[in-house]
Formats: C-alpha cells, structure tokens, sequence
C-alpha cells in the first residue's frame, strides 16, 4: 500500500519536477493532486473492496438455504468455519456454471465467501470442503483485506492512467523540448523519459505486485485447507476437476481473477512455468498445487499405516 | 554495570512476552473445548427430530432408534466436573456417535426410504452436526497441542509456572470398537 502511494507521489511530484525545470510552473499541484487521489484511493479501495468484488460477480447473499444443494454449502461453511476456529463468515453464490470461488473481506470478523452454482454441482461433500477449507485459509491468513484491496487499486490505476493520457494529449502538460531549460539538458531528458515510462508502466506495475504477493499465497492456503480438513486428496481432485471445467468464469471479471482459487479466465500462462509464467500469472501451476496436495496425502497415508479408511470416511 | 541493566531488561522483556503467550495459548485451549460443549449440544437438540421424522417408516429397526435415543440421553445427563469430567463426556459422546453412525449405515439400506420426504435432509444435517464435532475436537486437539508443546519447550517452560500453565488432555477415542479399522467388503454378492 505505501508503495503505492510512493509511486503515485513520484508520478505526480516528478512531473511537477520536470515542469519546474522548464519554468513557469509556481506550485506543485500535480503532485499534491495525485498524492491525494492514491492516498484517498487506497482508503476508499480498502472501505469499499469487498462490496464492490461482489457486486461486479453479480453473486446473492446465500441468507436463507432452500435447495439441498445450498444448505449443504452452509453445513460446510459452518464445518469449516469451526475447524479453522474463526467466525462464520457470509456467503455469497455467484450465477455462474463454471465451477470457481473466492473470499473477500477485511478481516476474520467481516469476511464474505463467494461459490458459483457450478462448484455445487461439480464438486461431492468433501471436495467442496476442500475448497471452503483454501478459502478460510486465505481469511484466516488475512490474506482477503490485502488481495481485496488491490484488485479494487488495479481498477483505480487503470482509471487514473486514462485520464492523464488524455490530458497529457490536450496539451494539459506542455511537453516542449528544452526551450528555456538549457542549462538542464540531459537530466531532464532522462527524467523526463523515466517519467513517461513510469506512466505507460503503471498499470503494469500494480498488477506485478498484485501477482507476486498472491502466488505464494496460494499454497499456503493450499496447506491450510489440507490442515483442517485433513484430507489434501480432496482439494487435490476438487482443483483437477475445477480445471478440467476450462470454460473461463465469465461472472467474474479479470480484476477479481487474482481472488479465485483457479484462474477465471482460463490462461494458458497459469499452465505453464518458466520466468514470464513465474511474474506474469496471477496462480502457481495447477499441476505443482496438485502433485504437491497429493505429496501431502501420500505422506498422511504412510503415517496411519496405509490404511485408506480414514482418509475417505467423513 | 550498563551491560548488567539492559540484560536484565532483555530477559524482562522477553518473560513477559513468553508469559502472555502462554495465557493467550491458555484461553484458546479453555474457547476450543467449550466449542466442543456448544456443537454437542446442538447434536442433543437435533437428535430428538430426527427420530420422530424416521419413526413412521422405521418401525422395524426400533432396536436402532431405540439405541440412539438411550444414548443420547445418557449423553445429556453426564454433567459432571473436575479432572474425570473429560472423560466421561466423551465416553458418553463417543456411544451417541456410535449409535448414530449405526443408524446412518441402516438409512443407507433402505434406498426408497432415502427418497421419501425429508430423510435425505436429516442426512446432511446429521453428517453435518458429526463433522462439526469432529472439527471442534480437531482444533481443541490442535490447540491443547500447541499449547502442552510450548509450557514444555526450553526456554518457555522456565516461565510456565508462573503462568499456572499444565498440561491439559487430548481429546481421544475412548472407545475401543471405534478405533478398529472397519472392514470393507467391496465383492459383489
């Protein structure tokens, strides 16, 4: 968060720089504005995160279960809930096929778990406890507040990078190459320049932050789940069958992706390892979460003696 | 002198911040177990409905009903307190769960019985209700663990009694039978 509004402060403040150099320009406006909007932005982001995530899913409230399928969802929210040891959080069903869910919130006493309707139908009791469990992991973690937030930041940059560009084009920043600043010459080319980039960059940036502090999140929340349900071979199947649904959530929109417990938009990056899948993609390999869920049930079943019953009773 | 000072400073810190450590480990223990009392209560509340709903179209496995509701009020009764207090709660508990996994596996041989009316429902709110037991008891296991590791560790356990901090008891299957491996017989007959 304070990197983000550093970033911002350098935006706004470098600008006024490079503009003081080439004279008239009395008060830094620029970067008091934008300082302002990304400390106003990141307040607002963290009050509203949550509410706006759901809303852009479309999902509804689960308040008052009526199908079988939904009440078994609340069962297992419940379940999972006290094997975490945190309170019950609210739930959300999201009008989707495609099997996928997230959680969202500020922390363990405001937290919102969100499922499509596909999840429920694709997914037996112990699987959809499995997923529930990642997702508690995350809150538990509070993983949520930070995930949350920047997703709702990605948005606001992206807005905030259309508006300078297009005042940047009306002329609203002369750029004139060094008519009265002689004297400053090659400094304020380079600056000018690392300026410009960091503007075309922005967006970019957020979201390689936004990637590099959830991938790692993703399998500890992995392990987690595996922790309180005791049974990692079930988050494994749950995860095999959430990919082989390849069809991209379509309810839930790129902003939110880096929520989800698989890509919603069907990557081929996610896929894939390497140095540009390593920064680029907002979750580990499916394959690494599973091999490593399943090295986690082969060990458990070692250490019970080989026996399969209590792995595959409750 | 001054190296003396800010030693002792050093340690101070530290065993305060070790002692509440333990207490707070302390308090979660005594949350969890309680945990515990409030989902085995919501299993005594649900019980006495789910007899009455399969009553009508279980009139020949009454021995199995029967074994539930005896338990469940057995179950209800054990109120006592003091150091074997643990024990006999989940003696008791352990009977009522046996008892109703019995009666899970005798719903599971009547398909048509499983169709009609609410029983499906009953059956999801009592794998329910015994996974919420199961998950309370795993994170007071959990938790106790934590907390028993910790007031033993070296240099934690030289603050341990200060803190009034003892071991406290695992939730464990008291139940012999329960412990067994069920066997399986998969052949088709």
């Amino acid at each position: 968060m304070i990197g983000f509004v550093l970033f911002f402060a350098w935006l706004g403040f470098g600008g006024d720089y490079i503009w003081a150099l080439e004279g008239s320009h009395p008060f830094p406006w620029l970067g008091l504005f934008l300082t302002t909007a990304a400390i106003i932005g990141v307040w607002y982001a963290y009050k509203t995160g949550p509410e706006k995530v759901l809303w852009s899913t479309g999902a509804a409230e689960l308040t008052d279960p009526k199908t079988d399928a939904e009440r078994q969802v609340a069962n297992v929210v419940d379940e999972m809930a006290i094997a975490a040891g945190v309170p019950r959080p609210r739930i959300w069903i999201i009008p989707d096929d495609d099997p996928n869910a997230f959680a969202t919130g500020h922390d363990m006493r405001d937290a919102h778990i969100a499922v499509t309707r596909g999840l429920l139908t694709v997914c037996n009791r112990d699987e959809l406890q499995a997923v529930i469990g990642h997702e508690l992991g995350h809150v538990k973690n509070l993983d949520i507040r930070l995930m949350t937030t920047l997703a709702a930041l990605v948005g606001a940059v992206l807005l905030m990078r259309d508006g300078m560009g297009r005042m940047m084009r009306g002329g609203g920043i002369p750029i004139r190459g060094g008519r009265k600043s002689k004297n400053a010459g090659p400094l304020l080319a380079v600056l000018l320049a690392l300026w410009v980039i960091s503007w075309i960059l922005a967006p970019l940036i957020i979201q390689l932050l936004a990637l590099a502090v959830q991938r790692g999140r993703e399998y500890l929340a992995d392990a987690m789940s595996a922790q309180f349900t005791r049974n990692p071979l079930a988050l494994a199947s749950a995860l095999a069958k959430i990919e082989a649904a390849d069809a991209p959530t379509r309810a839930i929109k790129s902003g939110a992706a880096h929520l989800c417990i698989c890509d919603p938009l069907g990557r081929r990056l996610t896929n894939s390892e390497g140095w540009l899948a390593d920064r680029f993609a907002t979750h580990p390999p499916m394959s690494m979460r599973i091999s490593r869920l399943k090295g986690m049930g082969y060990a458990q079943l070692k250490k019970e003696g080989g026996s399969f019953t209590s792995s595959v009773s409750g | 002198m001054w190296v003396l000072l800010v030693l002792v400073v050093i340690v101070g810190l530290w065993m305060v911040s070790a002692y509440n450590g333990l207490i707070s480990l302390k308090n979660q223990t005594v949350n969890a177990f309680k945990q515990i009392d409030v989902q085995l209560k919501r299993r005594h509340d649900l019980i006495p409905n789910l007899v009455n709903a399969v009553k009508g179209a279980m009139d020949f496995e009454r021995s199995t009903l029967e074994a539930v509701i005896q338990a469940r009020n057995q179950a209800v009764k054990v109120n006592a307190s003091g150091p074997e207090a643990m024990k006999q709660v989940s003696q008791a508990e352990n009977a009522l769960s046996g008892a109703l996994s019995r009666l899970l596996v005798t719903v599971e041989r009547y398909p048509d019985l499983k169709a009609t009316g609410n029983i499906g429902q009953l059956q999801e709110e009592l794998t329910s209700t015994e996974n919420r037991i199961a998950f309370a008891r795993q994170l007071y296991n959990d938790t106790a663990t934590q907390y028993n590791t910790k007031q033993q560790q070296f240099p934690t356990t030289l603050v341990a009694g200060v803190a009034h901090a003892e071991r406290t008891d695992l939730w464990e299957i008291e139940d012999q039978a329960e412990r067994a491996v069920p066997q399986v017989d998969l052949s088709r007959r």
